[in-house]
């Protein structure tokens, strides 16, 4: 996680001063996502349509990245499973995140029985093995990308809401805060105006690793075949359902785990070597 | 070598984060002779400390010794590798840190980490290194010297734990030993009992010393030289006497000046017979459980009454603890009085914050000690005068914006400044849009809780004849709270002693010289004077000692 900060070098641009791995962390995560909105057009062939002959294909013209199990194209199934991971996950994580932030400094704010109640149960549900809740929930409802994601989000709530209220907590306690409260000021522009502005940068980071945390949690349920139904794939389910060519070295099982990981150290590296606003004024 | 410390054209410079470089020091000269005590002194940021930690070898980190010999003891630092250095750290130099509370390692007993420095240069065996911090803690005239060190480090006051980490400092037999203003933190009564240890264990030693601080007076009771410093340049050098009486620099005299007290011209008759804008009545306030009696565990306001006329300035005055900050908070309501009532301005206030009207919250305002805690380090300096201005007066945007100008004009600070946060301003430029917040509201009292301490003297004098105009120019009250006289005398009309949560005595400033209250007595006896001889000099009925000085 902590990568040598510093080591590489840093360059300045806009007031703010950029290092290598950062920069080349978010022109990853930005091509992945440019291929999560446009994967329709830019696929090869329809991620259906069997193309080859053979199962488990090698790299060869026309079939860039072979082919899978059932001889379908695998470039085309990488390039729309990058939709539905990418897709499925931000948008879980965007749920989970605001909900436990938001949450998080209200608690934080108002304290008393109303930090200490739902400080408690979102600890109970934070003691929920997240893997088994997922289960629960698709056995009981069914498997749909609207249930995957209300449930990735409600099992990444109670970290975030931790997470948030912790730094919250702290802010709290400043005189600034007992000013704006003796001026009379409401919760919403206590959190909002007060607060949030102080936490934002640790949120962001916070936001990142829950987002590596949930695509690994997608890909882990679509592995167990809980997650996308067939034909529809995301990352963790072409993996699964070409674990069978592991033994031939099968690109169709290679290819989908590179992608996963491609992202989560991506989105990890960016945390860690964000821009930083130079502070000193007078170059 | 004559000299136990020379310093000949030491230079150090700091690297910002565009890769800017600056010079912080910048061809700085001293000598200490042996078993002398030299005095830095100057603003903060005049780099005071960084000399003093250059002693020791020692750069901050993002700060490199550039250039210039620091010899001390025949060695110069400067040169030396960074193991050599650690093997003289401690031996032949010690540091004595601004924060003894902050140094002290909360998990171990204090005898083991006084004797830590034998151990680590295998000096004595422990038993012995023992012996001589009892020696040590009896020498600096500590309480209970046999059993002191087996006490864990929040167990003992914070005077006494300076005490200690002095005695950390000497019990390795060092050359020289660093003070880095090791008494701004304390009351003045503790103050005296600090400097007197100081004073006689540096002299029996025969031990030299470098004495860092912003406070003129202190230094005069225990440095024999003193060096000032401004914007990494020494300014003037001389003997402590000599600076004090004929002081050749402008800085210098500036530095004396803002000591001398300027007694304010009483305007009480143009407001005479005016009623009491705040009136507050046995009000009683503290932490804890509340009892039966429907009073808190531990009262730290205990039936305290106070009247605050229109136009006139209440001084409360007291020792850290005493409930000054508490009666402040209870005025305000952040913390709410158990019982007693407050009277603003005719009316009877609820006792808690949360229940008073906008206007009476916008009428009464509260400006805190640490302006880097009361602005929000997030915010841009507009943001944070214009907030009242919107939030009590409800005025758009390009009206607020005029606004905001004006109270920067008004607190003397540069228009561009509103465009900066708060870490971008030095301490007084912040403690000054501290106080324009205040001003945004209109208010008709505002509450200073010891809003000069954390200033330079300098400063802290600028920024109390800025009260003064400002209250000229606008008609207010304030309510003063410091456990410094000095300011206290300058502004206010009236001053209240409190001690252990109760009113001891009130006075006019014209009185301070006759006490009535023997604890008012011991107080105003405590401030240093810009005399040299009055530390020695000093006689305090040690009866008025043992029952108030309890520190």
């Amino acid at each position: 996680m902590t990568m040598a900060r510093g080591a590489a070098s840093r360059r300045s641009l806009l007031g703010h001063s950029y290092n290598l791995v950062g920069v080349v962390a978010s022109l990853v995560i930005l091509a992945w996502t440019l291929v999560a909105i446009f994967a329709p057009y830019i696929i090869p062939h329809p991620i259906g349509d069997i193309v080859d002959d053979d199962y488990f294909g090698p790299m060869r013209q026309g079939l860039w990245l072979g082919s899978d199990y059932l001889g379908r194209d695998m470039l085309s199934r990488v390039l729309i499973g990058a939709r539905y991971t990418v897709g499925i996950s931000l948008a879980a994580v965007c749920i989970a995140c605001f909900s436990g932030v938001v949450l998080g400094m209200v608690a934080a704010v108002t304290g008393g029985w109303f930090d200490t109640c739902l400080s408690r149960f979102l600890d109970a549900m934070n003691s929920i093995p997240s893997k088994l809740f997922g289960l629960v929930v698709v056995a009981a409802v069914g498997s749909s990308i609207p249930v995957l994601i209300l449930t990735l989000a409600v099992i990444y709530i109670p970290g975030a809401y931790r997470f948030a209220r912790a730094l919250a907590v702290n802010i709290n306690t400043m005189d600034f805060m007992t000013v704006a409260r003796v001026r009379g000021e409401s919760t919403a522009y206590l959190i909002g105006s007060e607060i949030l502005p102080n936490i934002i940068r640790p949120v962001l980071a916070d936001f990142g690793l829950r987002f590596v945390f949930i695509v690994l949690l997608l890909s882990g349920l679509s592995f167990l075949g809980l997650g996308l139904q067939p034909p529809l794939a995301d990352w963790g389910a072409l993996v699964r359902e070409n674990i069978g060519g592991l033994p031939f070295a099968a690109p169709a099982v290679i290819v989908p785990s590179l992608a996963i990981a491609s992202l989560t150290i991506s989105v990890n590296l960016l945390i860690d070597n964000l821009p930083q606003k130079i502070r000193d004024r007078d170059t | 070598m004559t000299n136990l410390v020379e310093v000949r054209n030491l230079r150090i410079e700091a690297k910002t984060d565009s890769g800017r470089i600056v010079e912080l020091i910048k061809g700085v000269s001293l000598d200490i002779a042996d078993g002398e005590i030299v005095a830095l002194i100057g603003e903060s940021g005049s780099g005071k400390t960084t000399v003093a930690l250059s002693l020791m070898g020692y750069a901050r980190p993002g700060c490199r010794i550039t250039g210039g010999e620091i010899n001390v003891n025949g060695k110069n630092m400067a040169a030396l590798s960074e193991k050599q250095r650690a093997r003289l750290r401690g031996t032949d130099i010690a540091y004595v840190p601004q924060s003894a509370a902050a140094s002290f390692n909360p998990s171990a007993t204090i005898m083991e980490q006084v004797i830590e420095v034998t151990r680590i240069h295998r000096l004595m065996p422990p038993e012995r290194a023992r012996k001589r911090a009892v020696e040590l803690f009896r020498a600096l005239s500590l309480p209970d010297p046999e059993r002191i060190g087996a006490r864990y480090p929040h167990q003992v006051s914070g005077g006494q734990l300076q005490r200690l980490s002095a005695a950390m400092a000497l019990i390795g037999d060092p050359k020289l030993v660093i003070f880095d203003e090791p008494t701004t933190a304390l009351d003045v009564t503790t103050q005296i009992d600090v400097l007197k240890a100081f004073k006689s264990v540096m002299r029996a030693g025969g031990i030299a010393g470098v004495y860092v601080s912003h406070d003129l007076a202190v230094v005069a009771q225990i440095a024999d030289h003193i060096v000032v410093l401004k914007g990494g340049e020494v300014q003037e050098t001389g003997s402590t006497p000599q600076i004090l009486s004929a002081a050749q620099h402008p800085y210098t005299r500036e530095l004396l000046a803002a000591f001398e007290p300027k007694p304010r011209q009483a305007q009480a008759h143009a407001y005479a017979g005016a009623k009491p804008l705040l009136r507050i009545d046995n009000v009683t306030a503290g932490y804890g459980a509340v009892r039966d009696d429907g009073l808190p565990l531990i009262r730290a306001v205990n039936a305290v009454s106070l009247v605050v006329e229109k136009g006139r300035n209440l001084g409360v005055i007291g020792e850290s603890g005493c409930g000054k900050s508490t009666l402040a908070r209870v005025i305000a309501g952040i913390h709410p009085a158990t019982a007693g009532d407050i009277i603003f301005d005719g009316k009877q206030l609820e006792r808690a914050a949360s229940k008073r009207s906008q206007d009476q919250l916008r009428e009464m305002q509260i400006v805190f000690q640490y302006a880097d805690t009361a602005l929000n380090p997030a915010k841009p300096i507009e943001d944070i005068i214009s907030r009242p201005l919107a939030f009590y007066h409800g005025i758009n945007r390009q009206a607020r914006s005029k606004r905001v100008d004006e109270l920067l004009d008004m607190v003397r600070l540069p228009r561009a400044l509103r465009y900066r946060r708060p870490s971008e301003l030095s301490g007084g430029q912040k403690q000054r849009v501290n106080f324009a917040r205040a001003l945004a509201a209109d208010p008709k009292l505002i509450i200073c809780d010891e809003i000069t301490s954390a200033l330079d003297t300098v400063v802290a004098s600028a920024v109390i004849e800025l009260l003064k105009e400002l209250q000229r120019e606008l008609g207010l009250s304030y309510i003063f709270i410091s456990h410094d006289l000095s300011v206290v005398e300058a502004i206010c009309d009236e001053i209240m002693v409190m001690y252990n949560g109760e009113r001891v005595e009130q006075i006019t400033p014209d009185k301070l010289k006759a006490p009535s209250h023997p604890y008012s007595k011991l107080l105003f006896s405590s401030v240093p004077k810009l005399d040299p001889t009055w530390l020695d000099g000093l006689v305090r009925d040690p009866e008025l000692v043992s029952t108030y000085g309890h520190r």
